[in-house]
């Protein structure tokens, strides 16, 4: 087991990659009640195109399949996991984003006793016709309840005007119509391909003993077989640089209409420090730009385009990235010309200053400490680097290595016209 | 493990509470302010904090003062408006990095105290009205924040429940204020009610963190200094009806989402409080209930279906998204659960596991430092002052007779179900 200590936060991380391939990160979080562990795969609602473990031939699986086996691995011929979890005082709850599908417990007491039910659940699948055509009935129900939200159009409204071929641009729920199709051998099929311990990481964070905790995920991993896997074979279609399509208009019961302007990241396989530093770098550039202390913020909301919803945000993954800013406004097509027209000038980096990118770092260092008080926070964001080769505890010293010449070369790389587009809800008439 | 120790002091005109703790990476400052809820006072009340946050005497534009936060390492500031009960709580929060995890050691704590200081007591303002402009953008965001309510479905059914079921009781009203009302607020109208509510309001302060509690103390003390007051105490009004009132609305929405409303007649610090807690976490509290597992697991009506106490005014809502057509199932199945519950249809280990979550749950909660907060405030609003391993221990002790015993004191008082076109004709 390694030990990575992080002298000016006061935290130290331990690692170790077992034998079945399966990576485990713990850090003991002294004074905190909880212990919260994740169980992560590499594998979500992009990965709809590969080989199965085993075959040949590459196979298409219905959209919304990741998340639908995330549901249906809380089943077990004996009853549903969360009983379990709630007779050993946790709460037990999973995810599923375009990259990751993540199963996670939280508890103060019977810490031991959760770890292995996290293990074992998550590595003995249960798929039955019976359970997996009742699960159907659930997860309409969900779909429904995004269908009639807002914000969640919206956004998904604007990922799917930027992506013509890339999955990114299918809801990770898929569609009532598309999660009909699901049968419990295309479960096992998904299953076999992607929950190998070598796509998987484990995190555990809270006031616990690394050395015994890693002692206990090793006995338990040890009783289980796994084959040695060939690296999963994964298939993209190549994707268009420019947005598939500039603007969406999509007609809504609200009565306040909501804008978002996206931008298409730049295509190209990036990882690990570069990963980083690009992320990073958009990501201040945005804050100098739209922050609450930035001229434009002030701008937009003394004329009243915008109003506390305003946000703004970058998301960085392999094979795709996309910045969005917007929100709740009176004006959606006013405040789309205007994001548009001041993202344009920003291009040619005289909107950054050496003052506006020193406060911006302040303020991003002090953001992440406050981030790693939260548990979730940590385990859930090494997780997402740690899958894109980078390195969470990077954060503060990359963010003091930036310099204004790589905010000014990131503006100049992401803003082009033909990389934006605009989604809007709008009252129906 | 796990219980904290609250230090309070009294101050002039408020009390100071300071949490000792060196798990965290940052320290909190909050500043409480609690009145009653009512139709007059509401909305100048909704609009207050935003206008207080904008800009200050010293920082006069929302420019100035947040580039002045992000230089103090990106202190987080934010304000909030809750209705506890039948009473209205401001919140005004800053969260401010601890130097000794940074490499600059500019002492950050006692900035991030003056800056609160200035932000309520040295606001914008001259001859009696805080600055128009201010007043007049925030009065749009208001406005807008009002408005947004009804553009998501799931907080506007649950805000439409409380409308239909509290008709005549202050807490009615929307903790953002009427929307007819915001026009009405001169900005000397505002500033006469700031004045008024620090003149009356009973008001809380707390810091967390790795503090030195003298130093704090001395700190606040030589920073706030208010009149002593005596709070106003809100009139509690309860409604008590004899048949059940439904109400569906018919909306242009693809989910109907039902909300039910009970009266539990027991409130947070009553005897059977406790026994309410583990009522409620056997019967929809959590992902182990029986709605949960009924409504959900059994007969696949739903994705979500929960049920939530608010402790001060003695309420449970249950809530759930379904289909139009299966609205009597799903009520039928809610209430077939209350009379198990009612009945004492409900195994010895339903009642570990519900015990062993919400003592794993009150925990957690303690893990932040705003959890901390809003656990500890709980006894300023029911003046219950009840340590925390009190609480615990309570809890733990309540027995099924309890549970059926306070089971048989919740009813039913109103079903909300926002419904689609055409089903709702």
């Amino acid at each position: 087991m390694e030990k990575i200590a992080f002298e000016q936060l006061q935290e130290e991380l331990y690692y170790e990659k077992l034998g079945n391939g399966l990576d485990v990160y713990i850090l003991p979080k002294k004074g905190f009640n909880k212990t919260y562990a994740t169980f992560t795969t590499k594998y979500g609602s992009i990965d709809n195109h590969f080989k199965p473990f085993g075959k040949e031939e590459y196979v298409k699986v219905p959209d919304g399949i990741a998340h639908f086996l995330e549901h249906k691995l809380f089943e077990k011929e004996d009853g549903d996991v969360f009983q379990q979890f709630s007779r050993q005082g946790a709460s037990a709850n999973a995810f599923t984003s375009f990259t990751r599908t993540a199963y996670l417990f939280s508890s103060t007491s019977q810490v031991e006793q959760n770890l292995e039910t996290l293990m074992d659940f998550v590595q003995e699948p249960y798929f039955t016709e019976k359970t997996v055509e009742k699960e159907k009935g659930i997860i309409g129900q969900e779909i429904t309840m995004y269908d009639d939200n807002p914000d969640w159009r919206l956004y998904f409204g604007a990922i799917e005007n930027m992506y013509k071929e890339h999955p990114v641009r299918i809801d990770i729920a898929g569609t009532i119509e598309s999660i009909s199709h699901i049968t419990k051998d295309m479960l096992y099929e998904c299953y076999e391909t992607f929950y190998h311990p070598s796509n998987m990481l484990l995190f555990v964070v809270g006031p616990v003993d690394p050395n015994e905790v890693m002692k206990q995920i090793k006995e338990n991993q040890s009783k289980k077989e796994y084959t040695d896997k060939p690296e999963i074979q994964r298939r993209f279609e190549s994707e268009i640089e420019e947005v598939a399509q500039k603007k969406q208009v999509l007609e809504m019961n609200v009565q306040t209409s909501k804008c978002l302007v996206g931008i298409k990241a730049p295509s190209g396989e990036m990882s690990g420090k570069e990963m980083l530093k690009w992320e990073l770098s958009v990501n201040l550039m945005l804050d100098i730009l739209f922050g609450k202390s930035s001229r434009h913020y002030s701008e937009l909301y003394s004329e009243g385009l915008i109003d506390d919803s305003f946000s703004y945000d970058y998301t960085q993954e392999q094979g795709f990235g996309f910045a969005m800013v917007g929100g709740d406004t009176p004006d959606a097509g006013k405040l789309a010309e205007n994001l548009t027209a001041m993202l344009l000038a920003a291009k040619t980096g005289t909107n950054f200053t050496e003052e506006n990118l020193g406060r911006a770092t302040k303020k991003k260092i002090g953001n992440f400490l406050r981030a790693i008080n939260s548990p979730e926070y940590i385990a859930n964001q090494f997780t997402r680097y740690a899958f894109n080769e980078m390195d969470l505890f990077d954060v503060v010293p990359m963010l003091e290595s930036i310099k204004l010449d790589d905010i000014r070369q990131a503006a100049s790389s992401l803003i082009d016209e033909k990389r934006f587009t605009v989604c809007q809800v709008v009252p129906k008439k | 493990m796990g219980v904290i120790s609250e230090a309070v002091k009294e101050m002039n005109g408020y009390k100071l509470h300071i949490v000792k703790s060196d798990k965290f990476k940052t320290n909190t400052i909050v500043w409480k302010m609690k009145a009653p809820l009512n139709k007059e006072g509401v909305t100048k009340r909704a609009l207050l904090p935003h206008v207080l946050q904008s800009s200050t005497a010293a920082y006069p534009t929302t420019e100035k003062l947040r580039s002045y936060l992000d230089d103090l390492y990106g202190a987080n500031l934010f304000v909030d408006v809750a209705k506890k009960g039948e009473y209205q709580i401001l919140s005004f929060s800053i969260e401010i990095a601890n130097e000794k995890f940074l490499s600059d050691p500019t002492p950050l704590l006692s900035k991030g105290l003056e800056l609160l200081a200035d932000i309520l007591l040295n606001p914008l303002a001259q001859n009696g009205s805080f600055d128009s402009e201010t007043v007049e953008n925030e009065k749009r965001t208001l406005k807008q924040r009002i408005q947004s309510v009804y553009d998501d479905k799931m907080r506007y059914s649950s805000h439409r429940l409380v409308e239909e079921m509290c008709a005549g009781e202050p807490y009615a009203l929307h903790v953002n204020g009427e929307l007819d009302d915001v026009d009405n607020i001169t900005a000397q109208d505002l500033y006469s009610y700031y004045q008024q509510a620090f003149a009356q309001d009973e008001l809380d302060l707390y810091v967390i963190g790795d503090v030195a509690e003298a130093e704090v103390e001395a700190a606040v003390a030589s920073l706030f200094d208010f009149a002593p007051r005596t709070p106003l105490e809100a009139n509690l009004l309860s409604g008590i009806r004899k048949e059940e009132k439904v109400v569906k609305e018919p909306q242009d929405v693809k989910q109907g989402k039902l909300n039910i409303g009970f009266r539990t007649n027991v409130k947070y610090g009553d005897k059977d409080y406790y026994a309410l807690q583990v009522f409620n976490g056997i019967y929809g509290g959590f992902s182990h209930s029986k709605l949960f597992h009924h409504v959900r697991e059994k007969n696949s009506l739903a994705y979500y279906v929960a049920s939530r106490l608010e402790s001060h005014k003695g309420l449970m809502m249950v809530m759930s998204g379904i289909e139009f057509e299966n609205f009597q199932l799903a009520v039928d199945i809610i209430k077939e659960q209350m009379e198990a519950m009612k009945s004492g249809d409900f195994s010895e280990e339903e009642i570990q596991q519900t015990k062993a979550v919400i003592e794993n749950q009150m925990l957690e909660t303690l893990d932040t430092a705003r959890g901390i907060v809003e656990v500890i405030y709980h006894n300023v609003v029911s003046k219950a002052h009840v340590p925390l391993d009190q609480w615990m221990q309570s809890m733990q002790q309540t027995t099924k007779e309890d549970i059926i015993a306070v089971a048989n004191k919740v009813n039913l008082d109103t079903i909300y179900f926002l419904t689609g076109m055409e089903a709702g004709k």
